[in-house]
């Protein structure tokens, strides 16, 4: 993997202590607690996860996206240092799209049905480079190209409903990518695809991004994903980080139970015929709350008496491969690693 | 026609699985709804006191209906208005409001749900043949909703009405003639719909009869739609026979109470007793008010897509 | 797109031929005998018998169907019992008058009603759209005609803002050249004119579009609630794209699809409400004619109109069916 990586420049997205609380009918509901991430220029991080642990809502609440008279979002998300909660509606509204982007998940609704793709991507253009009409025709036209749809001028005329479904989640990278934003968010963006799709469109991403120099925070719960794709790894579980690490401390020692249970439950192509697989036990949904215990102690092979009575902290440490990886784990009885740092 | 905005977004009118995924009985879920839902009740609890009124008229009324006997006290220039022993005064040809209220009530409880009834047999019959059998008796049948559709319902009604004679019948045909072309296309749908599904394919590959499959599958699940039509055809009914007392086509009998007869005689008077039109109108009204409120809260209470 | 239009006129006919059988056959179905019948009370046997050759009661029933469809393409209906003038001609006299009270009624409804219903479906659970839904829950229920009563009382009797009847006050002394009042006077540049036209146009049109305002809050609420979940739009909010974009490229054009699809019922509504509020309103359209003819059993109006409303009824709504192509680009390659 080649592409230029600041060895110590500023973190481009710095996010702190982040908490999203939803007010609904029935209470208030804390969806993401005590997040705390960086971005750095070009970096690829990966945010890991099952569905309800967060990852999504965090996404939203740095794209400030969140509706903000049922959300109340506490902490600090600062992008070239600046606060963003600080900022007003129209500030954030000037940044997306422009300098952040998002593409999310499922390619089949995102798009506006009545309105032709050519629109779709030229009024990004129009909105935060001023081009005109014309002008935005042409370069949405090549920017089709660069996400491998051919004869992209003409196609600038069709509607959404026909084009395939990987199609249109290139024509939603090309929309994102149009102003060519320094940090790009993708939420989950090929699990709505075909199996042979995910690959190339992945690989597109991939392309697309270390060809710019643009950020990447990858949302994911395939694991498989980030292997390829990311630098920086953060496990979250029922709103919190649970572990931190580089790429290959994380494959290679996983530290928290949770994150050694996404490992041992991948197929892998490597394990003996008719072997079971070993999923983690129980569901998402049978968490505890963080407030006195570790949300993951009801399926949690390395549970002890603390783990339903206390919450574990997130606790930082350097590793010593590289200076500036982040390293965190929040865990009372860690998975035992196998190799000394 | 039904006038509460039958092509709503919400997928309204589509037929729905007996159990839900959750586990509830569909029924049960639905009855929950209902009972949460402030709007669902105020509905239920007029067209209770309308049909108990209607049901009840000659215990309720004071007196009897149209009797005239106090015409006497009745002037070009005014009508007695409430008194003691006439709670809401007389009408203009001296007859009790009250008692005329409450027997109109009657009037159009009998003659809406006649005319529903009547409508949604026929145009049940028509939309399931229609639906289940396919080819050419679907398109005879559709032509026929078609024709009968491009006349606005209200002139429809009175067409009919007004060929086949001034009676109580021939307002109750005619306003069923009206309401067929909904329920021949709500059954047909429904039919259709439903023949796709799974369920009915299982049935079909296990062997069951044909009709058998129509009567214990598909009628049971069209009867969630059918009936919160029906309530909300009730709603436009009541509008409609009042409509057609008004142009004149209603029951000729003037011993007969019916609110919009009572809102014709009231044009005269206006300028003086507004009340003897107010009333009848707002009863019209509120019933009507009451049925749509009711069947719309069953609409959104059977339907399992339900965000709540 | 062309094919598309020309299969749905094609299915127009057999709805039009359905129709004109049903109407041919209505006014056989009459009680005794059908010359007796359309001459009402003015029956005498010469005028049975002139009756009886004019409409070929006493000709095999196939010859009358063959004169009664070629009635039917010379667009000639007889004359009214009443007055005894040409159904065609007192149809396209009094036409100019309801189509400008319906329009009206429409803009009313439209003007008012897709605003209030968006603001209704952005603040929803609020205050106001409480007050939106009981409002427009109400005005779906009231019947035309008492509206229609209750404005003339309060505005018109009791308040005397608003003339209470007729089209135009006798006093002035307009030219009329295409019959719509208000355009009249524009054209002619009788100011006054217009303006009084559209001052009595008010209480009626408000009358009329009520139902209509009504059921447009709705289906905009109902609409714009669901389109403001949908997926585009959070993309077009990802986007950073300003507010009013957002809010007509991405969700009004996706929300008014719905309210599109009923224009051509409220078309039925206006029609039809139009019989009952121009007799209010002494408002001289086919509405109030209609009325006359039928509280005296006119056949040969009542058939004629009839058949004409539902011409006219079906044609908006293929309008509307061909119309929706230009929104919705999904429906176009069929």
């Amino acid at each position: 993997m080649t592409r230029p990586v600041g060895v110590r420049s500023e973190p481009l997205l710095e996010v702190e202590d982040l908490a999203v609380v939803f007010h609904g009918s029935r209470g208030d509901v804390e969806a993401v607690s005590e997040v705390s991430f960086s971005v750095r220029p070009g970096e690829h991080v990966a945010l890991v996860g099952e569905s309800g642990s967060g990852k999504s809502v965090t996404a939203l609440a740095v794209m400030g996206l969140l509706p903000p008279r049922s959300t109340t979002v506490r902490g600090s998300i600062r992008y070239d240092g600046d606060e963003l909660l600080d900022l007003d509606a129209r500030s954030r509204r000037d940044l997306r799209g422009a300098e952040m982007a998002m593409i999310f998940q499922d390619p089949m609704t995102s798009l506006n049905p009545v309105v032709p793709i050519g629109v779709q991507i030229g009024e990004v253009l129009q909105r935060h480079k001023g081009l005109r009409k014309t002008e935005a025709r042409e370069v949405s036209g090549d920017l089709l190209g660069r996400v491998g749809i051919s004869d992209g001028k003409r196609r600038l005329k069709e509607y959404p409903h026909q084009l395939s479904g990987g199609m249109r989640q290139r024509v939603l990278i090309a929309i994102a990518l149009a102003c060519e934003p320094r940090l790009l968010i993708a939420d989950e963006p090929t699990t709505a695809l075909d199996v042979t799709i995910q690959a190339q469109i992945l690989e597109l991403l991939r392309e697309l991004v270390s060809g710019t120099g643009t950020a990447l925070v990858m949302i994911t719960h395939d694991l498989g994903v980030v292997a390829g794709l990311c630098d920086e790894v953060h496990v979250m579980y029922s709103g919190r980080v649970v572990e931190s690490a580089p790429r290959r401390s994380l494959f290679g020692e996983p530290r928290h139970p949770y994150t050694g249970g996404l490992l041992g439950s991948i197929p892998r192509l490597d394990s003996a015929r008719g072997e079971p697989l070993t999923p983690i036990p129980g569901s998402p949904n049978d968490a505890l709350p963080w407030t006195h215990s570790c949300a993951f102690a009801p399926r949690c092979g390395n549970r002890v008496d603390k783990c339903t009575v206390q919450t574990p902290a997130l606790r930082g440490s350097e590793h010593a491969s590289r200076p500036g990886d982040e390293q965190a784990l929040r865990c009372f009885n860690p998975l035992d690693t196998r190799e000394a740092s | 026609m039904s006038i509460a905005a039958p092509t709503e977004p919400s997928g309204a009118g589509q037929p729905t699985p007996v159990a839900d995924v959750a586990g509830e009985s569909l029924l049960r879920g639905a009855w929950r709804r209902l009972r949460r839902s402030p709007l669902a009740i105020a509905g239920a609890a007029i067209v209770l006191v309308f049909v108990v009124v209607a049901l009840a008229a000659p215990l309720l009324a004071p007196y009897e209906p149209a009797s005239t006997q106090w015409a006497g006290l009745v002037t070009p220039q005014s009508v007695p208005g409430p008194a003691p022993d006439h709670l809401l005064g007389l009408d203009s040809f001296g007859s009790d409001m009250l008692t005329q209220l409450i027997y109109g009530a009657r009037q159009s409880l009998i003659v809406g749900v006649v005319s529903t009834v009547l409508g949604l047999s026929v145009g049940a019959t028509l939309g399931l043949a229609a639906g289940g059998f396919g080819g050419k008796v679907d398109t005879i049948v559709m032509r026929l909703v078609d024709v009968l559709l491009s006349i606005p319902s209200l002139l429809l009604a009175v067409s009919v009405a007004a060929v086949i004679g001034q009676s109580q019948l021939s307002v109750m045909i005619a306003i069923g003639v009206a309401q067929v072309p909904v329920f021949a296309r709500l059954l047909r749908g429904s039919m259709m719909l439903q023949s796709k599904s799974d369920y009915v394919l299982a049935a079909d590959a296990l062997g069951i009869r044909r009709r058998r499959i129509v009567m214990g599958h598909v009628l049971p699940n069209s009867m969630g739609p059918t009936i919160v039509q029906a309530t909300l055809a009730l709603a436009t009914a009541i509008i409609e026979v009042a409509a057609l007392s008004f142009l004149g086509l209603g029951d000729g009998d003037p011993a007969v109470a019916e609110w919009g007869r009572m809102l014709v005689a009231a044009q005269e008077r206006f300028g003086n007793d507004p009340r003897l039109a107010v009333y009848p109108g707002v009863c019209i009204a509120i019933t009507a008010l009451g049925f749509t409120l009711f069947g719309e809260a069953l609409r959104e209470a059977l339907d399992p897509r339900q965000r709540r | 797109m062309l094919r598309f239009a020309l299969r749905r006129l094609a299915l127009l006919v057999p709805v039009l031929f359905g129709l004109s059988v049903l109407l041919f056959v209505w006014i056989r179905v009459l009680p005794g005998d059908p010359a007796r019948a359309l001459l009402g009370e003015r029956a005498t046997p010469a005028g049975i018998k002139q009756i009886r050759e004019l409409y070929g009661f006493d000709k095999p029933l196939l010859e009358q169907y063959w004169a009664y469809l070629g009635q039917l393409v010379r667009l000639d209906f007889g004359n009214s019992i009443r007055d005894g003038r040409p159904v065609t001609e007192t149809f396209f006299e009094q036409f100019p008058a309801t189509v400008e009270l319906a329009l009206f009624a429409i803009l009313f409804a439209v003007v008012l009603g897709i605003p209030l219903g968006y603001a209704a479906a952005r603040r929803r659970g609020e205050a106001v759209d409480g007050v939106v839904i009981t409002g427009s829950l109400l005005g779906v229920v009231v019947p035309v005609f008492f509206l229609a009563i209750l404005l003339k009382l309060v505005f018109a009797i009791q308040l005397d803002w608003f003339p209470t009847s007729s089209r135009q006050d006798p006093r002035i002394d307009a030219t009329h050249i295409t019959n719509f009042y208000v355009l009249d006077g524009l054209l002619t540049r009788e100011f006054d004119a217009s303006w009084d036209a559209l001052v009595h146009l008010v209480l009626p049109a408000v009358a009329l579009g009520t139902i209509p305002l009504a059921i447009i809050v709705r289906i905009t609420r109902a609409s714009v609630s669901e389109v403001l979940n949908e997926d585009y739009v959070r993309t077009a909010d990802a986007k950073g794209l300003h507010p009013p974009v957002v809010r007509r490229r991405h969700v009004l054009r996706n929300a008014m699809l719905p309210v599109l699809t009923t224009i051509g019922l409220q078309v039925g509504l206006l029609l039809s409400g139009a019989v009952l509020t121009e007799t209010v309103f002494s408002f001289n359209g086919i509405g109030s004619y209609l009325f006359d003819a039928i509280s005296q059993r006119d056949y040969p109006v009542l058939q004629g109109y009839i058949l004409f409303i539902a011409l006219i009824y079906s044609l908006v709504n293929l309008a509307v069916d061909l119309g929706y192509g230009l929104f919705d680009p999904r429906v176009r390659v069929s």
